[in-house]
């Protein structure tokens, strides 16, 4: 057993050094730098008369004194004292508010309190991060994770970061669902507000009236869902498995969906479609009808969302496709199956764990989209919206988007239920340590003609759509159709001049950009890195609780961007962690939306791939870190690939959540977007868009040029045609 | 090794976190802007220009201002509250979110804008006024133009007038409000609820209605007649009309955020923003509101509120939460719920 050896000892006094080191020496409070002197720390703030302190210095005092007996950290009286010290770390931070004591009875036994403090600083964090790594050790001692540490540490911060960064803001919000506008507790507003007629209504199906928003919801969700899947399916059988020509294109195109900020593909639509729109008009005059308004609501929101979602559940299933191991459908052709029946019961069956996830992934995206619909939906309304309009519009009612908010929470976790139990048990293994030599099957022809029926419309369409952006913000006025060219909208936006000493920068839009890009290549890293350690401690490691594990990171996933925007800023504008108008709130929260999509993506990926090369490596000696580094990682290169350009993209075209945590110093591009949408600039909102996914398609190539692709021993052609070179 | 490698990440992450100072630095203005992008640029360029001042500005509407300010209210960003309908000002000043401040320029200002302070105890101060109304399409509306609100009752325009959601925006409710104070409240929503059958769709953003008018997306948009005047001086085929029976008119305000982080170069913005000089530069800014200090030039465009029969717009009680809440609740359901 690794952990009783010496080397886990100086682990565990390593992390409680730091404490201690927090604790005393680090100015606890922000806005001090870190070298400040220990003036500052806790401890000369407890001597000072901040006396709620005290409790903490001696759980502390009391830990280093044990630990200098052996075996410390398997002792009872260690783990006690650790989770005593957690406990009163948390409550030191509660005890005290910024204007003043939270309780009564701690401002009578502390006079200071009176003075409130700040939100922590250097020395906070880092005694909570020391926290941690202490509590790991402890229960990695006492036999959690088979007594490894490395899985333990990785555990246990998690579980506390998605504490504090997604559950601790949410009860904060979802508190606010029971209590009424005075602030008093009323189970009675919050069964009105959750009975509301307008939420169930149902007479849309029976041909009059309007359905509620929650029905509203799950219709969109589930159609934008299914058609997105089977979009998606039909580019990944067309990429993986056919001769087509013009595969690097189409992948190519499939990209632009997602590298597209919000709100202008519903513009490009609107421009199309819209009752002025080039197509509705030459329709108008070809049938000699009355132009009219049909794709404002469910048609337009739809046709957006599967435009959208269809290059995410793409992604996934091409992945889940490639690591299909041909051998097996090799087989079933050399046992006499035809090619349909080969895809039906052994391609079909693999898929499976792909489409699931490729199909939750879309409905839960469209649950939570908020840019398609807010200019496309006309009176459809969906619950994103509604709970957008619930916190900012002029009836500002933060009970009812919390209430809204959980009923979106609950749809979601229903459809993540459902998904669990279609995938049923079976096991989807294909890629073993053993000789992988197959070929892959070609798709059978009925099936070949049915995908590129379905992909040559979506080509026409999003190529239309893509002309109209590509075009749009280099002519006079394209909402009016004056198609004078100019460069007018590109230089407000981001007019830039050589004068003396260097670059000036003028254009109204480069704060914006620039912080986008810093955040977004922060937030990129940090999200692939949680994500897929959450998905290998999630397929990989047995420990207890694993499926609340798993369960608690969907969640931050499954809760729209508005909500959570809004609970940041109720949670995090006050200490004891008090970020809000930092360019780190913005990160923190693209983390933690867009890590569970890595997790996913990592979860399909490793459930194709046999845990015995691990055992292997682990056997030969490997730990749980180097086998994740040297065996796991090279084997889902792929979902790393996925999880890096989601987040990245992502963290550079969300609106929902940002559009709360943006501040004047800190912008961000799909907010600044929206404005001038929202103004009726569609021409400069297109054009720095354009912009935008030019920056993005260049760092996608070079993130994939850093990633690299997964080389698995096979040959690379399809049956029928000869390899060209031996597998590398 | 491994565990030292994630601790040095841990820290290298909350290095950033505490890297990023949250605090204002000396000479600095937070400004919450909610008129449009191009005036809030101008103004906060000028006023940089003027005092060195560094204005970090945000636009967004009242609604999301309002509800940013009442989220941040324990620890309040901003410093200055600039534009917007004068209802949510008027909302946060009684909710105490804003400041009382009595400017040295109080007395320059027209009688509405010294009424809105008045109102508000001195924490909001109106600096310009902008009348309701519609625009309609010149290409699309050929014969008998809309002149009255009875007119957008014709059902030649059935599907084809926008208005805002009153829940969203203040444009609408300034809309709502008006109607009740012009009609009495069960006629206004007997007209609403007839109006209903004309309405495509009720857009989110106020000024939504106007600039899907502007590209033919719907015949009639209501509006505040500024916002229609925008659209003409841009080239859109529009013409603003006042409505022959009255109509309501907004004051946009300005507030300072009470316990902000520079309550000096509020109080100089505030000051400043104030002056004649400061107040013409919307007109620059394709902004056609009628500025509050009475030696302010109007601009040519600006729809003369001497031109348009106003009625007398009960500022305290219509931008009182209560009344607010009622009539957003009336209107959603006596004609929100009703089918499209």
């Amino acid at each position: 057993m690794r952990s009783l050896s010496l080397t886990s000892d100086r682990a565990g006094h390593a992390w409680l050094g730091l404490l201690a080191l927090s604790l005393a020496a680090l100015p606890w409070y922000k806005g001090a730098p870190l070298i400040a002197g220990p003036g500052a720390s806790a401890l000369f703030e407890a001597l000072s008369g901040r006396g709620w302190f005290w409790p903490l210095v001696a759980a502390v005092a009391c830990l280093v004194a044990v630990s200098l007996t052996r075996g410390w950290q398997r002792s009872n009286l260690a783990l006690g004292l650790v989770l005593g010290a957690g406990f009163l770390y948390v409550w030191q931070g509660f005890a005290v508010g910024l204007r003043g004591p939270s309780a009564e009875w701690v401002g009578a036994v502390f006079d200071r309190a009176a003075d409130g403090q700040a939100g922590l600083g250097w020395g906070g964090f880092l005694a909570g991060i020391a926290l941690i790594g202490l509590l790991s050790d402890v229960v990695a001692a006492r036999g959690f994770c088979r007594g490894e540490r490395f899985p333990a540490f990785c555990i246990t911060a998690i579980v506390s970061l998605l504490t504090v960064f997604v559950f601790f803001p949410i009860l904060r919000l979802g508190l606010a669902a029971f209590v009424d506008t005075e602030g008093k507790l009323a189970l009675a507003t919050f069964w009105g507000r959750l009975s509301a007629p307008d939420l169930w209504g149902m007479t849309c199906f029976l041909g009059a009236g309007r359905c509620g928003v929650v029905v509203n919801t799950v219709v969109l969700g589930v159609l934008s869902a299914t058609l997105a899947t089977a979009l998606g399916l039909a580019l990944a059988l067309l990429v993986n498995r056919t001769d087509f020509r013009m595969k690097r294109a189409l992948r190519a195109v499939s990209i632009l969906p997602i590298i597209t900020p919000p709100f202008v593909v519903g513009v490009a639509i609107i421009l199309l479609f819209g009752r002025t729109g080039l197509v509705t008009g030459f329709v108008a005059d070809l049938l000699e009808v009355r132009p009219s308004r049909w794709i404002y609501g469910l048609p337009g929101i739809l046709i957006a969302q599967v435009l959208a979602f269809a290059p995410v559940t793409f992604l996934v299933l091409l992945s889940t496709l490639e690591a299909i191991n041909p051998t097996l459908e090799e087989a079933a052709r050399t046992l006499g199956a035809r090619s349909m029946t080969t895809f039906r019961t052994v391609t079909w069956p693999l898929l499976r764990p792909g489409l699931a996830a490729a199909f939750l992934l879309a409905f839960i995206e469209s649950l939570a989209d908020f840019g398609n619909p807010i200019v496309l939906g006309g009176g459809y309304e969906v619950l994103s919206v509604k709970i957008f309009f619930a916190v900012v519009g002029a009836r500002y009612d933060l009970g009812n988007a919390a209430t809204l908010a959980m009923i979106l929470l609950v749809l979601t976790l229903i459809a993540f239920w459902l998904q669990m139990r279609w995938m049923g048990r079976k096991s989807y293994v294909t890629v073993t340590g053993k000789s992988d030599a197959g070929l892959a099957a070609p798709l059978p022809p009925v099936l070949k003609v049915a995908v590129l029926a379905v992909i040559l419309p979506w080509v026409v369409f999003t190529l239309a759509v893509y002309i109209i952006i590509a075009s749009g913000g280099f002519v006079t006025d394209i909402g009016r159709w004056d198609l004078t060219p100019t460069f007018g909208h590109l230089e407000t936006a981001f007019r830039f001049e050589f004068v003396e000493g260097g670059l000036e920068l003028y254009g109204s839009a480069w704060d914006s950009m620039i912080t986008t890009l810093w955040v977004a290549g922060l937030a990129a890293p940090l999200t692939t890195l949680i994500g897929i350690l959450t998905a290998w401690l999630v397929s990989r490691q047995e420990f207890a609780g694993r499926r609340a594990f798993e369960f608690g990171t969907m969640l931050s996933f499954a809760i729209p961007g508005t909500v959570v925007g809004v609970s940041y800023v109720a949670a995090f504008n006050v200490p004891p962690v008090d970020i809000t108008g930092t360019a780190a709130i913005l990160i923190i929260c693209f983390v933690f939306r867009n890590m569970p999509v890595g997790m996913r993506a990592g979860i399909a990926a490793l459930a194709q791939i046999d845990k015995s090369m691990e055992e292997a490596s682990q056997t030969m000696g490997a730990g749980g870190a180097t086998t994740l580094r040297r065996v796991v990682l090279p084997l889902i290169r792929p979902a790393v690939f996925t999880a890096l350009i989601y987040s990245f993209v992502t963290a550079m075209t969300a609106v929902s959540a940002v559009i709360f945590l943006v501040s004047a110093r800190h912008n961000m591009a799909t907010a600044y977007i929206m404005g001038r949408v929202e103004a009726g600039e569609y021409a400069l909102a297109i054009a720095y868009s354009a912009v935008l996914m030019i920056v993005m398609i260049l760092c996608v190539v070079v993130i994939q040029f850093l990633v690299g692709t997964r080389k698995l021993g096979r040959r690379q052609e399809l049956q029928g045609r000869p390899a060209a070179e031996p597998a590398e | 090794m491994t565990v030292k490698h994630l601790s040095a990440a841990a820290l290298a992450a909350v290095g950033f976190t505490v890297a990023v100072p949250a605090t204002a630095q000396a000479d600095e203005l937070v400004l919450y802007c909610s008129v449009q992008e191009e005036w809030c640029r101008a103004m906060s360029e000028a006023f940089q220009r003027e005092t060195g001042i560094n204005v970090l500005m945000t636009r967004r509407s009242s609604g999301e201002t309002y509800a940013q300010i009442a989220a941040e209210a324990e620890q309040p960003r901003g410093d200055v509250w600039w534009g917007g309908t004068g209802d949510p000002h008027l909302q946060a000043a009684q909710e105490g979110l804003t400041a009382e401040y009595v400017s040295p320029m109080l007395g320059e200002l027209q009688d509405w804008a010294v009424r809105q302070a008045e109102t508000s105890g001195n924490r909001t101060v109106g600096i310009y006024a902008g009348g309701l109304g519609f625009g309609y399409n010149s290409d699309l509306v050929t014969e008998n133009p809309p002149a009255c609100w009875a007119d957008l009752l014709d059902p030649r325009f059935a599907d084809d007038v926008q208005v805002a959601n009153p829940n969203s925006s203040g444009t609408s409710y300034t809309m709502l409000a008006t109607m009740v104070q012009l009609m009495g409240e069960d006629e206004a929503f007997a007209y609403l609820a007839e109006l209903h059958n004309n309405i495509s769709q009720y857009t989110q953003s106020g000024s939504a209605p106007i600039r899907a008018a502007a590209t033919g997306e719907t015949a009639i948009g209501i509006v505040f007649m500024h916002d229609a005047v925008a659209q003409t001086v841009q080239g859109a085929p529009i013409v603003a009309v006042a409505p022959c029976e009255g109509t309501g008119y907004e004051v946009g305000s300005m507030s300072i955020i009470a316990g902000g982080p520079n309550p000096e170069s509020a109080q100089a913005f505030y000051d400043w923003a104030l002056t004649p000089a400061a107040q013409e530069i919307g007109a620059t800014a394709n902004s056609f509101q009628i500025p509050s200090n009475v030696n302010a030039a109007t601009p040519e465009e600006a729809p003369r509120l001497e031109d348009i029969t106003l009625i007398d717009y009960n500022f305290a009680l219509y931008g009182s939460s209560e009344e607010r809440s009622r009539l957003l609740q009336r209107w959603d359901a006596e004609i929100g719920s009703l089918p499209q």
